[in-house]
């Protein structure tokens, strides 16, 4: 049996606990990022290194602490950094002094040798049927994908909440029954069960609220601790927020499936090729997002990722042929929000304007 | 007679105008925060007091810049702005038709577009204080010239140095480089805005449209080297407006007119404000993994405000 821990990226921590528990692993959860997982991951990354790196490597170092004995992680696609992350953080780990094992899945459309071996390693075949890994597995994606749907819905219900932070609560509330579900038909009752409290919450259907959608890497854009909390900080702004990068569409577009392909293809008259991370993604998003009538587009990068500082040259161009405002935050160390909030502040300001001058035009 | 009185806290400077009902300044103050902006918002307001004629009676109240939340408090703000939409509203009042603003600050720089006197576009230096207000008063201690006669002495410069200007680390060492090789004062000075302007240009002001009008703000407007620079860099004429050095705090209060001629009424709780006893603790929130950084104000010994926390269960002042 491993002691196993695995990065935290929003909610679906809660899929993961239970899939190495139904494997029988011990699954060491690492706490929350918090300003000490960032101060260690600081402490031993290389300066140059971007945030994920740095949470990522913290997270593992506390996870450590609670007795983690293996660090299931991932590779990367593409030329980003984020590829050698993994193997990255073993040699640090190691060089630290702690004997940990890392399994690092790679993605298996590149990688399939090493992301099958990684793979049986950790479904541990020798103890476990296949009948029970299949189980495992899958009931731990239906878990996922309803973790996801939930959190989808929360933003959408946000902006429209009347009492601010009711939908904050009734999320909170919807994970703890996440939580508490284990078998496929139990997790459908709890998302059946968690959609109704967050339908519950008051909401004031008439209004009309902005509607940003956000573009930029991955983990800054699925954990709220990277990005300061912004899709919560939106929606409490009144503000609708999409993102288009959820774990489990992610996974499933860059495993077997090619679901990224009308992104890509959206890219096209800007960005015709892979410049690593979610580059393309990000100029193939923010296309449509304009077609989709979105009023704005909030990139998030962690400072110094050059597949988004090369899609923040791309995107002006964009932003003025779709007339779609378009507004990049860099993110690092800081743990002050003040700044992001200024801006958001302004940003929304203008979103209103311009949608008040068209109303105006057309009026 | 009223007034709209406009109060912009930034990281340097603290400033506070009152406009009259034809929206023209009738009292303006530029103050240093020096760290302590309770303190200077109570002396700026006490000083306001004094010079405000003595029938003016303030009609309503706005805040802005990096501590407009606490400004708010204190005073009792009809309406909180960024300072980005602040500067917008202020600069379209005072040039007409402006097109482009170029600000740089104590510790920020931004510029804000203008298309149709609707903001279009914006950025704000994010990681790098290279090219801000404090850096080139620091430079100006250094060698021992008045922050005020600094851009003076550029302007008679005909030889300006190349000054690395990507970073305020690489452009004092070139600067002390360059004065150690012999180079003429002015001749540094003038590089180093040239350098200032390049890196402006190059990192706020990357991929943006740049039209005239152009306006140029905030205390490093006062600086005739940097606009002499901006003009050279850009090739068009850079207009340097009336109260460019406390903009932020005459947009806060055109918005604050705006916004009482809507509501009615004020929540100004007047210049004694600047007798009471307030007073900044904060303390890390161990509720969650979070650990957020809670800042409390008190007046006298009551809890009059809090933030700083992510959840929200500080926000309410009776807990």
């Amino acid at each position: 049996m491993m002691k196993i821990a695995f990065p935290i990226m929003g909610t679906s921590y809660i899929a993961f606990q239970k899939i190495m528990e139904k494997l029988g692993h011990e699954a060491i959860v690492p706490p929350k990022p918090s300003k000490r997982t960032l101060s260690l991951g600081v402490t031993y990354s290389p300066e140059f290194a971007c945030l994920p790196f740095k949470i990522l490597l913290g997270s593992y170092l506390e996870a450590i602490e609670r007795g983690a004995d293996t660090i299931v992680s991932y590779g990367g696609v593409g030329p980003c950094r984020a590829g050698y992350y993994g193997v990255m953080h073993e040699k640090i780990i190691r060089d630290l002094g702690y004997d940990v094992k890392f399994i690092i899945f790679e993605p298996p459309h590149r990688e399939f040798k090493k992301c099958m071996a990684a793979g049986k390693e950790l479904v541990n075949a020798k103890e476990n049927s296949w009948g029970k890994i299949f189980e495992a597995l899958t009931t731990g994606w239906v878990h996922l994908r309803a973790l996801d749907e939930i959190e989808r819905l929360s933003h959408e219900i946000r902006p429209y909440e009347i009492n601010k932070g009711d939908t904050t609560k009734a999320f909170k509330q919807c994970l703890e029954l996440m939580k508490q579900a284990d078998t496929k038909k139990q997790i459908a009752e709890a998302k059946r069960e968690s959609v109704k409290i967050l339908k519950n919450v008051e909401v004031d259907p008439t209004r009309n609220p902005l509607k940003i959608g956000l573009i930029g890497e991955i983990y800054v854009v699925i954990e709220p601790f990277a990005n300061f909390d912004i899709q919560v900080t939106l929606g409490e702004m009144g503000v609708l927020t999409r993102r288009n990068i959820y774990i489990t569409d992610w996974t499933k577009d860059n495993t077997f499936f090619k679901g990224e392909e009308h992104i890509k293809r959206a890219a096209r008259p800007y960005l015709n090729q892979m410049i690593g991370g979610h580059g393309i993604i990000s100029v193939g998003q923010t296309v449509l997002y304009a077609k989709e009538g979105y009023d704005g587009v909030v990139q998030l990068a962690p400072f110094s990722c050059i597949p988004e500082i090369v899609a923040k040259g791309i995107l002006p161009k964009v932003s003025k042929d779709l007339d779609i405002p378009v507004m990049t935050v860099f993110l690092d160390e800081q743990t002050g929000k003040a700044g992001l909030q200024t801006r958001l502040e302004a940003f929304i300001d203008l979103l209103k304007a311009k949608r008040d001058s068209l109303r105006e035009e057309t009026a | 007679m009223k007034g709209f009185l406009g109060i912009d806290v930034g990281s340097v400077s603290t400033n506070l105008v009152v406009i009259d009902e034809q929206e023209e300044v009738i009292a303006s103050l530029y103050l240093q925060t020096a760290g302590q902006p309770i303190k200077v918002i109570q002396e700026g307001m006490r000083t306001l007091a004094k010079t405000l004629p003595e029938r003016m009676e303030i009609a309503g109240v706005g805040t802005t810049g990096s501590g407009r939340q606490l400004a708010g408090v204190l005073v009792g703000a009809d309406i909180i702005k960024n300072e980005i939409t602040a500067h917008a509203v202020a600069t379209s009042h005072m040039v007409p038709g402006v097109q482009t603003i170029l600000e740089i600050g104590g510790q920020d720089s931004k510029i804000i577009l203008l298309r149709n006197g609707i903001v279009t576009d914006f950025a704000m230096n994010t990681v790098c204080a290279a090219g801000t207000g404090s850096f080139l008063d620091h430079q100006a201690v250094r060698l021992q010239i008045p922050i005020q006669e600094f851009g003076k002495l550029a302007l008679k410069s005909t030889n300006p140095v190349r000054i690395a200007g990507r970073c305020s680390v690489f452009a004092e060492s070139d600067m002390i480089h360059k004065q150690q090789l012999g180079h003429a004062l002015e001749d540094i000075i003038a590089g180093l805005c040239e350098a200032l302007v390049r890196n402006y240009l190059n990192n706020v002001g990357k991929g943006k449209e740049i039209l005239p009008p152009i306006a140029f703000q905030g205390g490093v407007a006062a600086n005739l080297g940097m606009k002499a620079a901006f003009e050279k860099a850009l090739g068009m004429e850079v207009i340097v407006p009336p109260h460019f050095e406390v903009m932020g705090a005459v947009g806060a209060a055109l918005i604050a007119k705006k916004e009482v001629a809507k509501v009615g009424k004020t929540n100004f709780k007047g210049f004694n404000i600047s007798d009471a006893h307030y007073q900044a603790k904060s303390f890390e929130c161990g509720g969650c993994p979070n650990l957020c950084e809670v800042v409390q104000i008190f007046e006298d010994d009551k809890v009059i405000a809090r933030w700083g926390g992510r959840c929200g269960k500080w926000e309410n002042v009776a807990v």
